[in-house]
């Protein structure tokens, strides 16, 4: 028996929830876009009628602006977005306890049981569509396949307010003639890679020989090849957009390009600093550390590496990072943007291998200074205690990583 | 709280209700900030709907109030009224 999975798909979730909260602003195109003077300003989300002029998310206010005069742009405010997307859920929590969100405007649904068939899976589509265009005043896209990749892939197809059903008998007609990127987890750079082996569409990945995608892509050619013949076999885990926590991470955009290793040291300090303090706040240690880093020209490319023991200190966290970055981005300034993410977590209060070389009592001291700066912050606010190296350019020390929020979803592979 | 936003279209209000055993809540009377107490004589519906109007979302409750009808909207914590509705 074949699962029933429905994927659910917010159109324009942000500009949708602000028109449905400020009327004014229904009938005019909107987009919602950070803060354009603290170099945030560019385009979140938007409506339909914005799109119609060209506004495409992640492009500049004022790029957007050339293209739409007339274009109202609105600051995000995620308490509501968080807030609204819980209405959604428990909508979906009525037809089954399977529920996982991903992000907050799109989840899957599990309605798989015994003698529930595609059918039944697009009736409750139809219902939860029309549910919450009348309930909440937004609408809804909705895939229903029986697996989760054509899920979304189904969702993506119709937009909006409509429902796309999948069934395994139409893949070949429907799904295989489609461009390998619409495919979850297809982006630009395994998109070049499958077409320097002539594979464009979702068809030909799914044809194409196991060994020959290896060769080229690792296990993840093989992981996508069984995507793209609907053999995904994932199952919907009951998360919300919290889940559980696999990665720590801040990125921030200064208000002036980085030019100097010394600007990134300032800033990468910055970034450490409040990941270790959310690290100990979660009651976390990190092996895994990813930079990346967004040039001028916005292209974002990312580097890790792996440390010998699991760390919650904001020196070893600065240090690696910084290491890293002289290391591969040294020579590609200016850089508009930089992010610092820690993964391969463990619980702080997990057994460790103590290290015969290293200073053991100067870890501990360290990690006992810092969760004092913790509590200095949390009672008097961030920038009551900072560091020398944060204060050598002002526009850096008014950073404050810890409130810059930014919800993503979790990452699909469970690792 | 984010759901709160000024409009001319929409008329916060303060609410009288019962909150029931069963976890629903019936507002009883409603007033806005300087004007006279409302007394609901029925609510004829409930539902969770948007406020097109006004803007918003919330359990609307439909009110009948000396024979008009009141769309009265709980978008928790708050409580309001379409201005057209002002009473």
């Amino acid at each position: 028996m074949g699962r029933v999975i429905l994927h659910c798909d917010a159109n324009s979730y942000y500009a949708s929830v602000e028109c449905l909260y400020t009327p004014e602003i229904r009938n005019k195109p909107v987009a919602v876009a950070g803060n354009a003077e603290a170099r945030h300003g560019i385009i979140l989300t938007k409506n339909p009628l914005a799109k119609s002029f060209g506004v495409k998310t992640g492009e500049a206010i004022w790029q957007a602006r050339e293209k739409c005069p007339g274009l109202v742009c609105v600051p995000p405010d995620f308490p509501l977005y968080v807030r609204f997307s819980g209405k959604m859920r428990r909508i979906y929590e009525q037809y089954s306890n399977r529920v996982e969100s991903f992000g907050l405007d799109e989840s899957w649904i599990d309605l798989s049981n015994p003698g529930v068939t595609i059918g039944d899976g697009a009736r409750v589509a139809e219902e939860i569509r029309r549910r919450v265009r009348t309930e909440l005043g937004i609408t809804v896209s909705v895939g229903v396949a029986d697996n989760k990749i054509f899920a979304k892939l189904g969702s993506d197809m119709k937009k909006p307010d409509a429902v796309t059903v999948l069934e395994p008998e139409c893949y070949e007609e429907r799904v295989w003639g489609l461009p390998v990127g619409d495919l979850l987890y297809v982006g630009p750079s395994t998109r070049r890679k499958l077409a320097q082996l002539g594979i464009t569409t979702i068809g030909q990945l799914a044809r194409c020989d196991a060994a020959v995608l290896q060769n080229k892509l690792g296990k993840n050619g093989i992981t996508l090849k069984a995507y793209a013949g609907g053999q995904d076999r994932a199952p919907v885990m009951p998360l919300d957009h919290r889940a559980c926590v696999k990665s720590v991470g801040n990125s921030t955009t200064p208000p002036h390009d980085l030019n100097t290793l010394d600007d990134a040291r300032c800033i990468y300090y910055l970034l450490a600093e409040s990941v270790a303090a959310r690290l100990r706040e979660g009651g976390f240690r990190a092996r895994c550390v990813t930079i990346s880093a967004r040039s001028a020209d916005l292209v974002t490319n990312s580097r890790q590496t792996t440390l010998d023991r699991a760390t919650n200190l904001t020196d070893e966290l600065a240090q690696t990072a910084i290491s890293l970055f002289d290391d591969r981005f040294a020579r590609g300034f200016p850089y508009r943007s930089v992010g610092l993410s820690c993964s391969m977590l463990s619980p702080d209060d997990a057994p460790i291998q103590l290290d015969f070389m290293g200073d053991e009592t100067r870890r501990i001291h360290m990690e006992q200074l810092e969760r004092s700066i913790d509590g200095l912050r949390r009672r008097y606010g961030h920038q009551i205690v900072q560091r020398g190296v944060v204060l050598s350019d002002s526009g850096y020390a008014a950073i404050n990583p810890v409130e810059d929020h930014t919800i993503h979803p979790v990452p699909f592979f469970a690792g | 709280m984010s759901c709160h936003r000024e409009n001319p279209a929409k008329i916060y209000v303060m609410v009288r209700a019962d909150h029931l055993l069963n976890g629903r809540v019936r507002p009883l009377m409603f007033r806005t900030e300087d004007g006279p107490v409302c007394r609901i004589d029925r609510v004829t519906d409930e539902r969770e709907a948007p406020a097109l109007k006004a803007g918003g979302q919330g359990i609307r409750y439909t009110c009948l109030v000396e024979d008009r009808q009141i769309m009265l909207f709980h978008d928790d914590p708050y409580w309001f009224i379409e201005a057209d509705t002002r009473v």
